[in-house]
């Protein structure tokens, strides 16, 4: 394996485990809040269970999101040096938020896990609800950082020279905002189908349904709304990345040929050599409206830009229509469970229900990982769109293979543990908790 | 405002020394407790360090974040020079910080803290030392910007007896650090006499650590004790550091925690203090004298104005949650169990 293929995939692997345990710790407190504070108000011991279950959860996914994005920070500089060299300065300023951040956060964390019975309730509560807030914030921060990458700003690039440097700028660059809500959304998303289906399949299993029953509702609840939510921030993406970066959504479309009032592409196998899709559903005019809101507008195709500023168009042709694909399915689930929540009582408790949250658990992982391919492949050949390649970033140093491989090695180990601890957690609640009945504590 | 920035970074790496050195030191001292006293001990020192944890941990990150924003030069040629010892930090930190969430966390306690255990443990030690060999590396004109094979560059980069005895200094100071901070932590006095004892026996393998470097930098020709014997501040800190370790042995028996640990964290302080006066501005000497200096190697005006910035403003936040934080967990003792 070549050092530059090796480091790339390290990378990615990195990103995509890190991706996970930071979207369950940045989306976990505010579930655990929301039981908490269910608990305050209704006193009913099955609120403090659910609590206290959940928030072993978010200190194991805190505490492996927190190393592993640590081990992010290093490989930025073990892998790619000389990008880091240039945009350290640069697209910094989100990361030294972060930092603080990402304090408060573990500050907040053991107020909020070693608290229980020594603070006044109410303020016991609001440390989880700043461990939310800060996390959600510090989540928005590392978007902005990689949505400069995207969308570089806050400098001007003179004779290989970086000038002028404005950070704020920099972080304030123009794909901030769609990305960071786009993702904070689908973090909303996956992790609320993600514990919402773990708890189904507890109560189809007709373990401590009780417990089971009041998690699943806030999760489910949270994941459905922010199901709802998606394809708005995704409308909003769609029409930034065609603006900002044609050849990425001509990749995710493989629209190849430039034209007006192009049509939208769902699925089909996209050939580079004849240029064309087999197989796939055509929408007419679609794709120009959703790129720009007008019917008859042009598209830019893969034509348009030379061989080697292609993003690979088959990897993020397909990741696009996987994200798309689980997006609506897991859209088309909440509305469901929304007409049951306000019309049809009688489906929100059904086995068919259940079900199908249950095999909706990995869909919002699933969705999640396939944004990501869209957005960092789709920028490929560029580490910084349009001013540096990617291969020029690499270490000089050889044998990066080793290094791919014991990381891989680690994360998939560390995988393995955290869903083993989990599953514990899961199992042993009707150890841990009593929480058959909706008896009340004074 | 760099001077801010520097002081930022400074006092980040001196923290992360105090209070991620005392946690890693935690780690350290079980493998060197007998097992009958074992379970103690780490009942204790989990009370101690549960609730400030993951807190100790962004002390590092901070390090990283001043150093890639600020100092890019530097931060590259440390990456690029030291990965491998870098690599095998991050494997450590990654161990660590996950085994000892999942030990304490796992709703089984049964054969599966037999594997957390030995992890946590083990990276314990891993982590300081080869953040004690990265320093050493930086400062001693180790890495060779010259350098054409790999073993010269990316091995002999950070691989000496000077880098290795300054990584296990690294593992005794920790272990000494956490020694002391687990004398207060103490509820009888049975405890009491059982950590002192430690405490004391740490205090001889540290400095018997601190000799094996000065050896090693004589034989390897590192000029050491001119870096610290030629400034006057150097020797001042130096004689300071010794003056309160004799302190520290004296006031061992008597019941006086705080103030241990004041001493202990002051010795620290004025060794990061004495390594470090002697060759500000610079942070990373070079082989051939080239040396990478924090002043000329700053980022642009603008970048550092708002990193002192961000960092003002960030600390407003983080120290007093901090404070409140490490304050009310000290003031009510007992049942840190978290649930």
């Amino acid at each position: 394996m070549d050092d530059f293929l090796a480091a790339r995939l390290q990378m990615a692997f990195s990103l995509g485990f890190h991706i996970v345990f930071s979207c369950i710790g940045m989306v976990m407190p505010f579930f655990m809040c929301t039981a908490h504070y269910l608990w305050l108000k209704r006193k009913k011991a099955v609120y403090l269970d659910v609590t206290k279950a959940w928030s072993k959860g978010v200190a194991i996914f805190f505490a492996t999101g927190a190393v592993s994005g640590t081990v992010l920070s290093f490989e930025l500089g073990l892998l790619w040096p000389k990008f880091m060299e240039h945009a350290g300065p640069i697209f910094g300023m989100p990361f030294s938020l972060e930092g603080t951040a990402f304090f408060i956060e573990a500050i907040a964390l053991g107020f909020y896990l070693y608290g229980w019975n020594r603070f006044h309730p109410w303020f016991h509560w609001f440390t989880g609800v700043i461990v939310g807030i800060s996390g959600l914030l510090s989540g928005i921060l590392v978007v902005a950082a990689n949505a400069w990458m995207n969308s570089p700003a806050g400098f001007d690039f003179v004779n290989g020279q970086y000038l002028n440097i404005d950070p704020m700028k920099a972080m304030f660059n123009e794909a901030w905002f769609s990305q960071a809500l786009h993702m904070c959304v689908a973090a909303f998303v996956s992790t609320g189908f993600a514990v919402a289906g773990v708890h189904a399949l507890m109560i189809l299993k007709g373990k401590n349904v009780n417990f089971h029953r009041k998690a699943f509702q806030i999760a489910a609840i949270f994941g459905t709304v922010a199901a709802c939510l998606q394809p708005i921030s995704g409308d909003i993406s769609a029409k930034d990345v065609a603006k900002r970066q044609p050849a990425k959504l001509a990749a995710m479309e493989a629209h190849f040929h430039t034209e007006k009032g192009a049509g939208l592409i769902i699925g089909g196998i996209p050939d580079t050599a004849t240029k064309t899709v087999k197989y796939a559903l055509e929408i007419p005019k679609a794709l120009s409206f959703m790129a720009t809101g007008d019917f008859n507008a042009e598209v830019k195709g893969l034509d348009q830009f030379a061989k080697k500023d292609q993003p690979p168009v088959v990897v993020v042709h397909y990741a696009f229509q996987i994200m798309v694909g689980l997006g609506m399915a897991m859209l088309g689930l909440a509305v469901i469970y929304f007409i049951a929540l306000i019309k049809k009582k009688g489906w929100a408790e059904s086995k068919w229900m259940l079900k199908l949250f249950v095999i909706a658990t990995p869909m919002g992982f699933l969705a999640l990982e396939a944004g990501w391919t869209v957005t960092e492949v789709g920028r490929q050949p560029w580490i910084i769109y349009g001013v540096m390649r990617t291969a020029d970033a690499v270490t000089p140093m050889p044998g990066i293979a080793y290094s791919f491989y014991l990381f891989t090695a680690v994360y998939i180990s560390l995988a393995i543990i955290v869903s083993l601890l989990l599953f514990r957690q899961i199992t042993m609640v009707d150890k841990l908790y009593d929480s058959s009945t909706d008896k009340k504590i004074q | 405002m760099v001077y801010v920035v520097i002081i930022f970074l400074w006092t980040a790496i001196l923290l992360y020394i105090l209070l991620g050195g005392a946690d890693f030191g935690a780690g350290i001292i079980e493998l060197f407790t007998s097992r009958a006293n074992r379970p103690r001990m780490r009942k204790k020192m989990y009370e101690a360090i549960g609730p400030v944890w993951e807190a100790n941990h962004m002390w590092l990150i901070i390090v990283i974040v001043i150093l890639f924003v600020g100092f890019p030069k530097i931060y590259t040629t440390v990456s690029i020079y030291l990965h491998i010892p870098l690599v095998c930090m991050l494997m450590g930190i990654i161990a660590r910080g996950t085994a000892f969430v999942f030990r304490n966390y796992d709703a089984v306690k049964d054969d599966m803290q037999k594997v957390y255990t030995p992890i946590f443990v083990i990276s314990s030690v891993v982590t300081p030392f080869f953040l004690g060999i990265i320093a050493a590396s930086a400062v001693s004109g180790q890495i060779d910007l010259q350098a054409k094979d790999f073993l010269s560059a990316y091995v002999f980069s950070w691989l000496s007896w000077f880098s290795v005895t300054v990584g296990i200094f690294t593992v005794t100071i920790c272990a000494y650090l956490a020694n002391v901070f687990i004398i207060g932590e103490a509820e009888n006095e049975q405890d009491r006499q059982l950590f002192t004892r430690k405490a004391r026996r740490t205090i001889f393998v540290v400095m018997a650590a601190g000799g094996l470097v000065f050896l090693a930098a004589h034989s390897e020709g590192i000029p050491l004790l001119n870096w610290i014997f030629s400034d006057v501040p150097g020797i001042i800190a130096l004689i300071m550091a010794t003056i309160s370790l004799v302190i520290t042995f004296v006031l061992l028996n008597r019941n006086k925690p705080i103030i241990l640990r004041l001493l202990a964290g002051f010795q620290v302080t004025m060794i990061l203090f004495a390594a470090t006066y002697s060759h500000f501005p610079d942070i990373i000497l070079l082989k051939g004298g080239d040396n990478l200096s924090l002043l000329t190697h700053q980022g642009q005006f603008k970048t550092i104005e708002t990193l002192g910035y961000a960092l003002l403003i960030g600390s407003i936040f983080i120290i007093p949650a901090l404070v409140y934080l490490i304050y009310s967990f000290q003031q009510k003792k007992g049942n840190t169990e978290a649930h």
